[in-house]
């Protein structure tokens, strides 16, 4: 595949991460860095923490210890809605949409960040209000565009079926315009056309916006060929980190995947 | 048949985020405005303009606020009347004090302190949900009815604890007759129905839905839960406040804290639940149906002429009206609104299948 975008340098760096829950160890002293414009995969077996990972990132979760790094600024702890004023957004595994609102409403939200037009302004839906509402309307339309929804846009996102509310979803985090996107299980439970859409979706993703993609995906097949690079998580710890062919070829993963005898 | 919208293409955004984006919804609501603003006080009598209409259109602005807050934001409460009181103290204090004041800048200082009030009581919402916030907002109510039976400051010392608004007047003209009252009513609601449809369409609405919905993502996306939330409480109660405002000035004249009791809190909760959580239409039509219905009910034995004492119809009158709010929740638990989309839906199609 010709990328428009080469990887660049480090835009996260995650160093020592330690994350318990009373006596469960979700993580212990992971470290890993995403790069500009790549596709990081992180995969493990149920249990691993991967979500958990992805938790840490966007100020879900506060580790105990261990600092993470973005856009060379490092931080302990954070709000989620800090983490997104900075351009870090994600979908989730299982869908997290505004089931009342429409698609158009939903990707509207996903803009929020962006908008500030006085509240007095807004009560008139005039001025700058109405101007704002319009521009990121034809922001949002691009995305719909992009994501094939046109035909859903005035539909309540609860009557989707479940590939289009993950398309959906996916359509939110990108209005944001963010500089990270994190996927969580992206294709789960989808049929082979939604998981080859969803790939495509993603690889455009990438390459035309330049987004930095983590994802978690249970799809070796899907991970194999999308990822630049891939960590593998088993039991809170770090057990690999390369590209797709040396993750493949390392014991440890081979191990933790399909059990060692004793 | 007439309600086709083929060939009204949108080509703007503009037009596609229009209030009313098809043309014969437009001419209806400008038939309705019409109606209501030249017809209905050329022929309208002066049972009908206080017993119903007053009523109706006071407690439509108190059902928009209420809805702001447990249909737009998911925030439940039970303290909708504390906040109407709140209201109409607020407006009494500050006409008494400062006598000079137009009555409509009362009236919004009046909704400015149920908006402070509501911030104040909405605090314990970004720790707690469901019933549990039920419960705090019942404190509300049950604190703030207390505070003005109690505090004789409020009531002006009054010795019967009720008290009477001033005369209503503005730029020198006394509002007397109930076409006036009315009137001035009309426009009110109108400016406030205007004024919640544009903030619920736009960011603001947009971030109380996401809290609604899904309280998680919407933090995720980057919306603040504590600015949600307050904004909401705020936005709720000062449309609350100034419509109790008017129930007490306009409706009541005058009034004791008993006014604005629980009961009224459950009226206003029923009104929204039976109009339809989540929309402006809906807090119209679950008002007419809680204040009309009533008064329906207590006609018709006589417009039949069965005979029937005046204490079984009014025994009748709460079983039937209690029965048909079961029958509509059943029916269609989002409400009237949803009746009409549903209406209106099959209408653009009719008579064919599809």
């Amino acid at each position: 595949m010709q990328r428009t975008r080469p990887v660049g340098d480090v835009l996260l760096k995650v160093d020592d991460i330690t994350l318990s829950f009373g006596g469960v160890q979700a993580l212990s002293g992971v470290s890993f860095d995403i790069r500009k414009h790549e596709i990081r995969a992180i995969i493990g077996p149920n249990g691993a923490g991967k979500s958990s990972m992805l938790n840490v990132i966007n100020g879900f979760y506060h580790p105990q210890q261990g600092q993470i790094t973005f856009k060379g600024q490092t931080r302990k702890q954070m709000r989620p809605h800090e983490a997104a004023a900075q351009g870090i957004a994600r979908t989730f595994q299982n869908i997290a949409l505004f089931r009342g609102m429409s698609t158009l409403d939903n990707i509207m939200t996903g803009r929020l960040l962006k908008m500030r037009s006085n509240f007095l302004f807004q009560l008139a839906w005039t001025g700058p209000a109405e101007q704002e509402e319009t521009r990121h309307r034809e922001f949002v339309e691009h995305i719909i565009d992009f994501l094939e929804i046109q035909s859903i846009r005035k539909t309540p996102v609860g009557q989707l079926p479940y590939g289009l509310q993950k398309r959906v979803e996916l359509g939110r985090a990108l209005a944001a315009e963010p500089e990270l996107l994190l996927l969580d299980e992206p294709m789960a439970g989808m049929n082979v056309e939604e998981k080859e859409d969803m790939c495509r979706f993603i690889l455009d993703v990438n390459d035309e916006f330049g987004t930095t993609i983590a994802l978690i995906e249970h799809d070796m097949g899907v991970v194999m060929d999308l990822s630049d690079r891939v960590v593998v998580l088993d039991y809170g710890r770090k057990i690999a980190d390369g590209t797709p062919d040396h993750v493949r070829g390392e014991q440890k993963v081979i191990d933790a995947y399909l059990g060692v005898s004793h | 048949m007439i309600y086709r919208e083929a060939g009204q293409f949108k080509t703007t955004y503009r037009a596609d985020q229009a209030v009313f984006p098809i043309l014969q919804d437009r001419i209806a609501i400008l038939l309705i405005l019409a109606v209501a603003f030249i017809g209905v006080p050329a022929l309208a009598s002066d049972y009908l303009f206080l017993a119903i209409l007053i009523p109706f259109l006071i407690l439509s602005m108190a059902a928009i606020g209420l809805n702001i807050l447990v249909g737009y934001c998911g925030q439940i409460s039970l303290g909708t009347g504390g906040f109407m009181a709140v209201g109409a103290y607020a407006a009494y204090n500050i006409a008494l004090r400062v006598p000079e004041l137009n009555l409509l800048i009362v009236f919004l200082l009046a909704g400015g302190c149920a908006a402070l009030v509501g911030v104040l009581f909405g605090i314990p919402s970004l720790r707690i949900k469901g019933f549990y916030l039920a419960v705090a907002t019942l404190a509300a109510q049950f604190f703030l009815d207390w505070l003005f039976s109690r505090v004789g400051w409020f009531t002006n010392y009054t010795a019967s604890g009720s008290v009477t608004a001033p005369q209503l007047k503005f730029f020198g003209y006394i509002v007397h007759a109930p076409t006036g009252k009315y009137l001035l009513c009309l426009c009110l609601v109108t400016v406030a129905a205007v004024v919640a449809k544009n903030l619920v369409r736009g960011r603001l609405g947009r971030s109380w839905m996401a809290i609604r919905d899904m309280d998680i993502a919407a933090e995720i996306i980057g919306i603040r839960p504590l600015q949600a939330k307050l904004s909401a409480f705020a936005v709720s109660s000062f449309f609350i406040g100034v419509s109790g405002a008017l129930w007490a000035f306009v409706y009541l004249e005058s009034w004791e804290p008993l006014a604005f009791d629980i009961n009224r809190s459950f009226s206003l909760l029923f009104m929204v639940i039976i109009g339809g959580l989540g929309s402006i239409l809906g807090c119209f039509l679950g008002a007419a149906f809680i204040t009309i219905m009533p008064i329906f009910l207590n006609q018709v034995p006589a417009a039949l002429g069965i005979p029937l004492s005046t204490a079984t119809v009014s025994h009748l009158e709460f079983m039937i009206f209690g029965a048909l709010i079961v029958f509509f929740l059943i029916v269609e638990p989002h409400g009237l609104a949803r009746l009409w989309a549903i209406g209106k839906q099959k209408l653009r199609l009719w008579p064919f299948p599809h």
